[in-house]
């Protein structure tokens, strides 16, 4: 099985001259992000190697309350980074709330189901299958809501004036905020879509790469990446039409009004 | 017909007034006073409180998208979702006569909406919000952009449609037009609505 090329320190050292090369880059030519990119390279090793080790030890122990809360603390710092990627948020809870909770349902939901009908660990929550499949759909998921919800509200702020026209003449909220609505899920969708009209040709996606340097057969490979785009594309579909169609019904109300008084004020730029 | 009591939101002060079938009524007052807050909260467009009833009826009891096409709103900036004008009439045939009566061909109905002037927008979207056949008219500045060709046809427009009984709130800056068109004046001051009755003699429609 292990059949893979283990790295030593030194060879990792070596590769990240590159960075250094980068940072070297920005200073000649006064881009000023050369702080930010040391910071950003430092943060990824330091996350990375935390995440080696709580991985390490979720997969020596296989316990359902272990993995169960490793799961939670991703869906929730995934809520957060999507919440921050809002240029209007949703007032209050609701913000931090829709996303994280249509998040966790979608991959969780969709996590779930692979491991009962496709992938079959014994025992079914073994991390070292739950963890990475929840990582990849949930990574997925959050840019699809993100992108869905920051959509929905800057176009139902631009778009006020044909949204509330709508709604004089007598539509109801629901018929009002349609064009707005799909347009957010498209744009929840299309990365989604892109990737996988061009997974294979224009990229090789960086699990099945992963498992072939791994030392698995590229035809297995291959399987496993087709299952986790279907995945994917389930995931991010079911979170992004719930998120949407949660944040339509807080942007409206009952008696069918555009309440954009609940969003936060814009950022200031 | 329409009795408003104590209507209020975070801007508006409470605001009474009651409009009679056939009735228009004039609004004016300084810009950012309030007229377009009062015109919205009576169509229920913003959150607000305060009783408001249409021929006995309490608003409450009537759905939001039912209560706006017996109350219409006319905004000063009005919206439109597609790409063309006919896409924004239900039948366009049935629009024909009041189109023609503003001065429009028939083709109006391919033109494309970014071709619109200013004025040519607000007597669309007159003629749109009147295909409705609401009870109550709340219009907004409808005659700010137009040429005084146009703004005779849009006045006697509407003074058929109140003289069969069409109840008209009319927001104006313009003094003249006021007296033209309106039976009595709503002043709109800082949030606050009062009746102007000193220099209109009371005409009963």
């Amino acid at each position: 099985m292990a059949s893979y090329i283990a790295l030593n320190y030194w060879e990792l050292a070596a590769a990240s001259v590159f960075v250094f090369m980068n940072a070297g880059l920005s200073v000649i030519f006064s881009l000023r992000v050369h702080r930010s990119l040391l910071v950003a390279a430092i943060r990824m090793v330091v996350q990375l190697a935390l995440v080696g080790l709580v991985l390490t030890t979720l997969f020596s122990v296989v316990s359902p309350v272990w993995t169960g809360l490793a799961a939670l603390g991703m869906v929730l710092f995934a809520g957060r980074e999507a919440t921050q990627r809002q240029e209007r948020r949703l007032s209050g809870w609701w913000s931090y709330g829709l996303g994280t909770g249509c998040m966790m349902m979608a991959s969780v939901l969709v996590t779930v189901f692979a491991l009962l009908t496709a992938v079959r660990p014994n025992p079914w929550y073994d991390p070292r299958y739950a963890i990475p499949l929840l990582g990849m759909i949930l990574g997925n998921c959050m840019t699809g809501i993100a992108l869905g919800l920051d959509t929905l509200t800057t176009s139902l702020v631009s778009r006020r004036a044909s949204v509330e026209a709508q709604l004089m003449l007598g539509a109801t909220r629901r018929d009002a905020a349609a064009p707005v609505m799909r347009e957010a899920l498209r744009s929840a969708l299309m990365p989604t879509i892109n990737s996988m009209a061009v997974t294979g040709v224009v990229s090789l996606p960086g699990m099945m790469t992963g498992q072939i340097l791994g030392g698995v057969p590229p035809a297995e490979a291959v399987k496993y990446q087709i299952l986790v785009m279907f995945l994917i594309a389930g995931g991010t579909g079911l979170g992004a039409v719930t998120a949407v169609l949660g944040g339509v019904y807080r942007l409206t109300d009952g008696r069918h009004r555009l309440r954009l008084d609940r969003l936060t004020a814009p950022k200031a730029s | 017909m329409l009795q408003v009591r104590d209507l209020r939101t975070n801007m508006l002060k409470p605001a009474s007034l009651s409009l009679s079938a056939g009735e228009c009524i004039a609004v004016r007052g300084p810009s950012g006073a309030g007229k377009t807050l009062l015109l919205r909260a009576i169509a229920d467009l913003d959150p607000n409180e305060g009783l408001v009833t249409l021929n006995g009826r309490d608003r409450s009891t009537i759905e939001g998208p039912e209560w706006r096409r017996l109350v219409g709103y006319l905004p000063a900036e009005p919206g439109w979702w597609a790409n063309t004008v006919g896409e924004h009439f239900g039948e366009w045939t049935e629009a024909l006569a009041l189109v023609r009566h503003l001065g429009f061909p028939e083709e109006t109905k391919a033109w494309p909406i970014t071709r619109l002037s200013t004025g040519e927008r607000l007597r669309l979207a007159l003629i749109r919000a009147l295909m409705v056949r609401p009870k109550v008219l709340l219009l907004d500045e409808p005659t700010a952009a137009l040429d005084a060709a146009s703004v005779a046809a849009v006045e006697s427009l509407i003074a058929t449609r109140i003289g069969a009984g069409l109840a008209v709130l009319w927001v104006t800056h313009d003094a003249d037009q006021a007296k033209r068109v309106a039976h009595r004046l709503l002043m709109v001051e800082a949030g606050q609505v009062r009746e102007e009755v000193s220099e209109w003699p009371a005409i009963s429609p």
